[in-house]
């Protein structure tokens, strides 16, 4: 079997604060094949968008301390140097951002964001990029391409903007695509429509995906794996249908419990997690959730249960 | 159930520039019972913000009624608005810039007992401290100041801080919209206990159909500054006769792996048209599968098909459509 496309393996990033170094990703570990799905989820503060940054390379330089190994096609990320890394993101890997307003540029018009990645990664012509540019944009349901190329971000609608960054990450074939909350912003009917989008894409051309979300209704019918992330680290990760049918890790039951269900009736009384994330300064001593959680004993507060399992990978002491 | 406030073709317009006007809200009626929870659903932009305000008359609405416990607000001035208002609060979406960060939670909470100066300073110390309890903060929290409180917390100070003048008509914006999902749950049910705790009527306002569905015992559904279809919750969620309503569940993403995304046939395709130039007749005939020339023509206006259950619609689902 050959490398996996993506390897994660024991990544750090803390960043040095005031109060004290924040463990915002503290060992986290996967891995991601070709042409697959993983959802990452998980509340704010988790490290979920942290993470995705990390694997990107697009942390801040100072007050950072990073750990671990990126892989992607086995080449260790860390390592590149800037100008390396410039040819990997957007050709390899691209990204695509919760607020499509501040991730595009307002002041330059659409058409020139969609080809400069094409001109400066597959070296078109002007020309060329314009054409493929408005086949992109075509492509992710945008009507009246031609049009819209001379447009400003302003001038086009939330669902459209997010259309448009979706078309630049997708523009020069990356092999990889993370999607950062894409659809937080949008309101929901547009959401189902981007999420189609993102997914049609992914398996037209059969790129791996991340989609980071804290809405486990986003991922549940979309992902092959999901991976739930607690305070830092990664607490359960399973193929997709098992995590919801069978979890172990009581974060999980408890964070599919909390949500409401339309199909509920209403009135119907939630099962909401007492209490609040730790702080990411002074985590405690054994496990996480441990303080927030139903199931713990004794052992939960002292020792920190490790992250064990083959397929269905689960960090906690007395699982479900 | 009386009707604590009756809403009649309220219409909230801003002006944008010379000639424009922005139709935020267009002749929505409807009436809130003592007692129960209405929720208005809809996405941004649809009006339903500017509806609960425009019920607090903050704005003024541009034309129709808003009467509460028999008094027409909308004619209102000065001390008599001012004193209805004690009995309508509000609380709003982003918990922490509702809360002035200079002052300790006692004073903010206290804030409006103080204005309407209610009984002596021992009483209203007392009182503090029973809303505190009540939405579930120590007594310690009193003293410090909201930049000290996650926003969970932040939205139970702020429901504290509502609670002080015992009003009878709370109208939540978003209350839970910037919290996570534990902590979004620790909210809805502690608004359901203060609901039965101090006798309130909720209007609840906010784009999760999930929520909305399990704290309302109504739901109004809004599109484009409109009232597309009103019915009790658990009635609208399995039967909605609006192909709005019906394409607003299609596209809720659910948390179960095995339901298909996407496979949804009432998914609704494009954006909401811009409500400073609404289409004529239905403002939904846009985007509506269903929609034919008339309903260009003439617009629907909204009418009971069932019992309790409203629908602003030509041709609504499950009507003579052969469905």
């Amino acid at each position: 079997m050959s490398a996996p496309l993506l390897e994660v393996d024991n990544l750090v990033t803390h960043f040095r604060s005031d109060r004290g170094l924040v463990r915002a990703v503290d060992g986290v570990s996967f891995s991601l094949e070709r042409g697959q799905t993983l959802g990452i989820v998980g509340e704010s503060g988790c490290g979920k968008t942290v993470l995705s940054r990390s694997i990107m390379g697009l942390l801040p330089p100072k007050n950072v301390v990073i750990g671990g190994h990126v892989r992607f096609e086995g080449r260790d990320l860390g390592a590149l140097r800037a100008v390396d890394m410039r040819r990997v993101w957007g050709a390899e890997i691209a990204m695509v951002f919760q607020d499509p307003m501040t991730s595009l540029n307002p002041v330059m018009r659409i058409g020139v964001q969609v080809t400069e990645g094409l001109r400066v990664h597959l070296d078109m012509d002007k020309d060329r990029a314009t054409e493929t540019a408005i086949a992109l944009l075509k492509s992710v349901g945008i009507p009246e391409a031609e049009r819209r190329m001379h447009q400003y971000p302003f001038e086009l609608s939330g669902g459209m903007r997010q259309r448009v960054t979706i078309a630049i990450a997708i523009a020069c074939g990356p092999k990889l695509l993370i999607a950062d909350e894409p659809t937080t912003a949008l309101d929901v009917t547009v959401q189902a429509q981007i999420l189609n989008l993102l997914q049609d894409k992914q398996r037209e051309r059969h790129m791996a995906m991340i989609l980071v979300t804290h809405d486990l209704g986003v991922v549940a019918g979309r992902t092959d794996h999901i991976a739930v992330m607690y305070a830092g680290k990664i607490v359960e990760t399973a193929p997709t249908a098992t995590l919801f049918t069978e979890m172990r890790m009581p974060y999980t039951e408890a964070l599919i419990r909390s949500i409401p269900k339309p199909a509920a009736p209403s009135h119907t009384r939630l099962r909401a997690i007492e209490g609040r994330p730790p702080d990411l300064v002074r985590p405690p001593v054994g496990c996480n959730f441990a303080p927030r959680c139903p199931y713990a004993r004794d052992k939960c507060h002292d020792h920190e249960p490790p992250l064990e399992g083959g397929e269905h990978a689960f960090a906690c002491w007395y699982p479900i | 159930m009386s009707a604590l406030l009756e809403v009649t073709d309220l219409t909230v317009e801003f002006p944008t520039g010379p000639g424009r006007k922005v139709h935020a809200v267009s002749g929505v009626s409807f009436s809130v019972h003592e007692g129960e929870t209405l929720g208005l659903v809809g996405e941004s932009g649809c009006g339903k913000s500017t509806t609960g305000r425009a019920i607090m008359q903050l704005p003024r609405p541009t034309s129709g009624s808003v009467v509460y416990d028999g008094q027409e607000l909308t004619s209102l001035r000065g001390d008599s608005l001012r004193t209805v208002r004690r009995q309508l609060q509000m609380i709003f979406q982003d918990p922490i810039s509702s809360l002035n960060p200079r002052r300790r939670v006692h004073d903010i909470v206290a804030e409006p007992l103080a204005i309407w100066n209610v009984g002596t300073k021992d009483a209203r110390d007392d009182k503090v401290r029973e809303l505190l309890d009540a939405v579930g903060l120590d007594a310690a929290a009193a003293t410090r100041r909201p930049h000290e409180f996650s926003g969970g917390q932040c939205q139970r100070i702020s429901i504290a801080r509502s609670l002080a003048l015992d009003p009878k008509l709370l109208i939540c914006d978003e209350p839970v919209s910037a919290l996570d999902v534990s902590v979004q749950a620790q909210i809805l049910n502690l608004l359901e206990d203060m609901k039965v705790r101090y006798g309130l009527t909720l209007i609840f306002v906010s784009h999760n159909l999930g929520v909305v569905k399990n704290i309302s015992d109504r739901v109004a559904v809004m599109y484009l500054g409109k009232l597309c279809e009103l019915a009790p919750a658990d009635d609208l969620y399995a039967r909605p006769a609006h192909h709005y309503t019906s394409a607003l569940l299609a596209s809720i993403p659910v948390a179960d792996p095995r339901v298909r995304p996407g496979a949804a046939p009432d998914a609704v395709a494009g954006d909401p048209p811009s409500p400073i130039d609404p289409p004529s007749g239905c403002r939904f005939r846009t985007r509506c599968p269903r929609a034919e020339a008339h309903c260009a023509a003439a617009e629907p206006a909204l009418r009971e098909i069932a019992p309790g259950h409203y629908v602003a619609c030509h041709f609504p689902i499950g009507e003579n459509d052969g469905r």
